[in-house]
């Protein structure tokens, strides 16, 4: 009765559509996520895969369901994963910070630019995030090592006399992240800025408010979506980034990507690797609703203008 | 005196800067690739050995063949499946479950990889368990998981797109009778083609670029490029690899160069025409509404 009823809601056409990568998304994105879940609460063990049934049957004909609290236990008493942890969310943080700072005047200049050439310095921007990834962390590793050209070129100048150490420290790390993400946080910054409406600052001009007060009070607030969307595309994946810190990063830094890697790959400890998982999920829950609204509020803005 | 593009000293010598960061790791990494000297960083005079130590090298060349592989295989479905997602997200709105199916679609983009990586790689092994499916690990799996990644871009792209344009071309096929799925292939496909495009060629350069999500789906016989890439600069400097990331910047850089010229001169061309056409303007109605009616003259 209720099926016959909502098949003639649901046209087969419409809900096809909707279901295919409605379907895509729940095998393969979400159903995933719980079984992190479920697997976080096995325990490591010597098999093929490498950890313990949850639920068993007994010889006696009994059902047994082994919960293992250990993992999330080791977590929250473990003093070395509350400061990974919270080393995770301070990099990102600062790592936003700084991608916000350098990247709004360079999104800025690029929406006050002639039209015509608009678009030439984005794709110029763009460019570098379009190539690897991979190796343009590489690229800093060349810069940056003791005989790399920072410090060759500093020696020959005679600036410093002993080459310094830029290498493996919290410098590269938070140099390459800045240089990595920037332009994740150009992108929504332009797309923001190059749609405001400058008569706006005409009339606070002809009001009589200096640029810089007039920036502060217009152009600033209007661009508040794009400065969110651009500051969560760069925190979100930066917390768990694994890449940077152990190509650059010291071998004391603390970043819980590099923790779950090495859980993984290294220990063999894929329930531990699912905790670590699952409590990094529990962290950026907000950050990606966040994003999720500003980035769906951009785009439903854009049909209004 | 705001909108008249000509920019500060302040705003240039930003944008001088913000250039030179950019690209001075870049243009470092291709100079030295032509350095004789086995050292990367010490000068030893110019040569192209390390080109031609590449080409030789058959652990790359067969990563970069699987890679190219995966990311034409990824992008084709990515495309397909991210296409009829941002045209969901963008025309049917509020449908049951749309809250969460727009959050599928944009947590992709941003959830740190190594979560994705091990939450699919466990999908895999359970299934496994319980069907019998995939066997192994290797270019399945990395398909699937890279499909997952991009189709969420194409999403976005596409979808974009679609609120740009004006809904009443599809409105005016509707009411002169077209079925839904021909306004789709004859007008609304068409007008987001050059989206389409741009979202291959993001999803072919995400998947050639992946390296965490590939670690976790990946067996032993497959190991894409990155991977190879990551293994031997985990180890120090190595200039076959500043050979191959010139080579990667230089095709890259090209094509990406190449493709965003005609999409915006396409782009300008087809929003031209579809403006004539709202204008009634009769001689420039090869596109546009002179489209919708010559599609649904035709069903």
């Amino acid at each position: 009765m209720d099926l016959k009823r909502l098949l003639k809601r649901v046209k087969p056409g419409r809900g096809a559509v909707i279901g295919l990568p409605y379907l895509w998304l729940m095998v393969f994105f979400l159903i995933p996520f719980l079984i992190v879940l479920k697997i976080s609460f096995a325990a490591q063990d010597v098999a093929i895969p490498p950890f313990t049934h949850l639920v068993s049957y007994g010889d006696d004909g009994t059902l047994n369901i082994a919960l293992n609290l250990a993992n999330f236990q080791f977590i929250l008493t473990d003093a070395l994963y509350a400061d990974t942890y919270l080393s995770s969310l301070r990099v990102a943080f600062v790592t936003t910070l700084c991608c916000l700072l350098i990247g709004y005047p360079i999104a800025y200049a690029i929406a006050r630019a002639r039209p015509e050439i608009r678009n030439g310095l984005l794709l110029a921007v763009m460019l570098p995030f379009w190539t690897s990834f991979l190796l343009r962390v590489y690229a800093w590793m060349g810069l940056l090592n003791q005989n790399g050209l920072i410090n060759q070129f500093l020696m020959a100048t005679g600036i410093v006399h002993e080459p310094l150490q830029l290498f493996h420290n919290d410098f590269s790390l938070y140099l390459v992240m800045v240089y990595a993400y920037l332009p994740f946080m150009i992108l929504p910054l332009y797309s923001h800025l190059v749609k405001m409406d400058l008569r706006l600052l005409e009339a606070a001009n002809d009001l009589g408010a200096r640029p810089l007060r007039a920036f502060w009070k217009i152009t600033l607030p209007l661009s508040k979506n794009g400065i969110i969307a651009g500051a969560m595309m760069v925190f979100i994946p930066a917390v768990g980034e694994f890449v940077i810190p152990e190509l650059v990063g010291g071998s004391d830094t603390l970043m819980i990507g590099k923790v779950l890697w090495n859980e993984f790959f290294d220990n063999n400890n894929w329930p531990m690797a699912s905790a670590v998982a699952t409590f990094m999920v529990l962290l950026l829950i907000v950050p990606i609703a966040l994003f999720h609204r500003f980035e769906t509020r951009q785009l439903e803005g854009e049909k209004h203008v | 005196m705001y909108n008249d593009g000509r920019l500060s000293w302040f705003l240039k010598g930003v944008l001088a800067l913000g250039y030179l960061f950019l690209y001075v790791p870049i243009l470092s990494l291709i100079v030295y690739s032509f350095n004789a000297s086995k050292l990367v960083t010490v000068w030893g005079g110019f040569s192209t050995r390390w080109y031609g130590s590449l080409f030789q090298n058959d652990q790359i060349i067969s990563a970069v063949l699987l890679s190219v592989k995966i990311a034409l295989a990824s992008a084709c479905a990515a495309v397909v499946l991210g296409t009829v997602a941002g045209f969901v997200l963008a025309r049917f709105k509020r449908f049951r479950g749309s809250t969460l199916f727009a959050g599928m679609m944009t947590a992709p983009m941003v959830m740190p990889e190594v979560i994705t990586g091990l939450s699919m790689l466990l999908l895999f092994i359970s299934m496994q368990q319980f069907f019998g499916a995939p066997s192994e690990r290797g270019f399945f799996t990395i398909w699937i998981g890279h499909t997952t990644l991009c189709m969420a871009y194409v999403a976005v792209v596409v979808r974009s797109r679609l609120m740009e344009i004006d809904q009443s071309l599809e409105d005016a096929a509707m009411d002169l009778g077209a079925r839904p799925v021909k306004i789709f292939f004859k007008i609304t496909l068409p007008l987001v083609s050059q989206a389409i495009a741009s979202g291959f060629l993001l999803s072919v350069t995400l998947s050639l670029d992946d390296l965490v999500t590939t670690a976790f789906l990946s067996g032993p016989g497959s190991t894409t490029l990155p991977q190879v890439i990551f293994s031997k600069v985990r180890l120090g400097l190595n200039p076959e690899i500043n050979a191959l990331a010139t080579i990667t910047v230089l095709v890259v850089g090209t094509i990406v160069i190449v493709a965003n010229y005609l999409m915006m001169n396409a782009q300008r061309k087809r929003d031209k025409a579809i403006a004539a056409a709202m204008r009634g303007d009769d001689a420039d109605q090869q596109n546009g509404v002179g489209n919708a009616k010559a599609a649904v003259s035709l069903a």
